[in-house]
């Protein structure tokens, strides 16, 4: 059990809850949160926001039961954190220009990518295109670890994007949004690599279940494990 | 672990009667980084095919109240992929391999049973259970005298120990199990999942490809719970009792019931090392009581 050191409503039904336990969690990996005994019967799969060794953060939108009851956590209250589970966004040590792209909820984990890719590298530039429906959330402190933040209110963030300008494009959000991406990137014959990071539903969140494969061109594999960070060819190649 | 959670089903020793059910714990590596598996009465491996196979389309799981739909459609490695890369590494953590064979066709259940044949395993468990695969699976196990072709026929082919696993959508679940003691299992299992399904009221269509797909989990144990009673009751095998165990009281009542063993299943989603509360649990209880032996509780209503 992790001890709650906040959990803020930051609007539009977005929360950012922060916890305190000790962790390695990598950029792009998630955990499997509970904060209930019994019901309901699954845990959910949130992407991991920010974490340093001994606290890591989440930002979620309340959407169901699920987000519905983290959403009533005060401070110092308890919920299980499981993991961190996944693959997490890769090391991209020799890419110079990298585009982080967000919509909606899929923006969390592309705030400690923003801060660690910077970090690992400082002359690399970090821009960052978000996409909300509503009002945005989370601008500045975004803004503070970019070089450049793009907002998009109500469009589509993947019409603000030159794929062509980057050497590495990574995306988080709808499965719609991110396969226009992807065809955006062929499209223009951008030479930068699109990595999408899926959302498929899942029960055990640990690779023991099956119930979150997505097909790849290399056979079905686990979003929970294998992934959820996938390189674009591989999940949306045959289209 | 003391003594009083030892027991034998089919002959075979378990440490305790607490095994991980099919689908729901892979072939047991990954639950291993949260506990030893080696502690479990046994584990059951994902449902096997002759061949590998790539499941259901579409989403395959579905939360509902107090349980999951899920249409995953065997999606497995197959029979031979596992014998290389699994099973000497199930044995060597010293529970009870239980390997759980699908099919498509009887020629598909023979094929994997003779590839299994060969392998070290403790167990096979023949799925004609599983709702999800539309040519067979299932449907052999619905009405007793079609399931009874593909018992009589894998049984005469099986070298291993052999238990049935049952769906509770047989039209009679008693005279199932009772036909598969006539053609020589050695055990029976159940209950797989109840046929369900959910719809998407805003696509207004099914939420899953195959629209209908498995109930399991909490909401479904007060049904598997009866039908474990009523075929315990029936047969001289012993009974592999499951469906919605998620603490070791609900356990306690399928061995009261007439399990000699239990499994657990969907609960592994909710806490990944909740069969090892469920054994503690257990074993606390039978002190508490004064009882020596697991066994003494079995079927005792
Ligand atoms: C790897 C991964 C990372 C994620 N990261 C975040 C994040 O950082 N912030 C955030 O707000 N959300 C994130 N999501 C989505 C989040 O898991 C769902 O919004 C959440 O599970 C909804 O739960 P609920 O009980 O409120 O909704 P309900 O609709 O009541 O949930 C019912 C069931 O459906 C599942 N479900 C519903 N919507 C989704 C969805 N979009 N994706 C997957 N499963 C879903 C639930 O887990 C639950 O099992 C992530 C999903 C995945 C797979
Ligand atoms: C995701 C999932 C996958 C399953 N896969 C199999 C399988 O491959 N073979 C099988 O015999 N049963 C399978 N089952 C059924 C379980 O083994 C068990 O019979 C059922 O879920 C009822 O028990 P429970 O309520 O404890 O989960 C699966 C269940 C789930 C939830
Ligand atoms: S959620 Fe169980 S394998 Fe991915």
């Amino acid at each position: 059990m992790a001890k709650i050191l906040g959990n803020r409503a930051l609007g539009e039904n977005f929360y950012l809850l922060t916890a305190e336990q000790e962790n390695s969690a990598r950029r792009g990996q998630f955990y499997m949160l509970r904060a209930w005994e019994h019901y309901p019967v699954l845990s959910r799969p949130i992407s991991v926001f920010d974490a340093d060794g001994g606290t890591v953060s989440f930002l979620y939108k309340v959407v169901g039961k699920g987000t519905e009851l983290f959403s009533t956590l005060k401070e110092g209250q308890e919920i299980t954190l499981d993991g961190p589970h996944g693959n997490g966004f890769p090391a991209l040590p020799d890419k110079r220009r990298i585009a982080l792209v967000g919509g909606g909820v899929g923006i969390a984990p592309l705030y400690l990518a923003a801060r660690t890719y910077k970090e690992e590298n400082p002359a690399c530039t970090v821009d960052l295109y978000l996409g909300f429906s509503g009002q945005p959330v989370l601008t500045r402190e975004f803004e503070a670890v970019a070089d450049g933040t793009t907002v998009n209110v109500g469009g589509f963030v993947t019409d603000d994007i030159d794929p062509c300008a980057y050497d590495a494009i990574l995306a988080c959000g709808p499965t719609p949004m991110m396969r226009a991406l992807y065809r955006k990137c062929t499209k223009s014959g951008a030479k930068a690599p699109l990595y999408v990071s899926l959302e498929n539903r899942m029960a055990c969140g640990i690779g023991a279940c099956l119930v979150c494969t997505c097909k790849t061109d290399l056979g079905r594999k686990k979003v929970c494990k294998d992934g959820p960070v996938f390189l674009g060819s591989e999940v949306f190649g045959d289209e | 672990m003391s003594e009083r959670l030892k027991t034998t089903f089919a002959g075979i020793p378990f440490k305790n009667p607490v095994v991980l059910a099919s689908g729901t714990c892979g072939f047991g590596r990954e639950l291993d980084e949260y506990f030893d598996i080696g502690r479990l009465g046994g584990i059951c491996s994902k449902g096997l095919l002759s061949h590998p196979h790539g499941g259901n389309e579409g989403i395959r799981v579905w939360e509902t109240p107090s349980g999951v739909l899920n249409s995953v459609g065997l999606e497995n490695p197959g029979v031979d992929a596992f014998i290389r890369d699994d099973l000497d590494w199930v044995n060597a953590k010293g529970t009870v391999n239980i390997v759980n064979l699908g099919g498509h066709s009887l020629q598909d259940y023979l094929e994997g049973a003779e590839k299994l044949n060969g392998a070290k395993l403790d167990i096979l468990e023949l799925n004609i259970s599983c709702p999800n695969v539309k040519s067979g699976g299932m449907n052999f196990g619905t009405k007793t005298e079609v399931a009874r072709e593909i018992v009589r026929a894998v049984r005469a082919v099986c070298r291993h120990k052999m238990t049935v696993k049952l769906s509770p959508n047989a039209e009679d679940i008693v005279s199932l199990a009772r036909m598969c003691e006539e053609e020589g299992a050695d055990g029976v299992c159940l209950v797989n999942t109840f046929l369900g399904m959910a719809i998407d009221i805003q696509k207004k269509a099914p939420v899953f490809q195959n629209v209908y797909a498995g109930l399991s989990g909490p909401a479904i144990k007060p049904i598997a719970l009866r039908m474990v009673h009523q075929v315990a009751k029936a047969v001289h095998i012993p009974v592999m009792g499951l469906g919605g165990i998620s603490t070791w009281q609900d356990a306690v009542e399928f061995i009261m019931a007439g399990a000699a063993v239990v499994q657990v299943g969907t609960a592994t989603f909710m806490k990944p090392d909740v069969s090892m509360d469920i054994i503690d649990g257990m074993e606390r209880y039978l002190e508490e009581n004064g009882y020596g032996n697991v066994e003494e509780i079995r079927g005792i209503l």
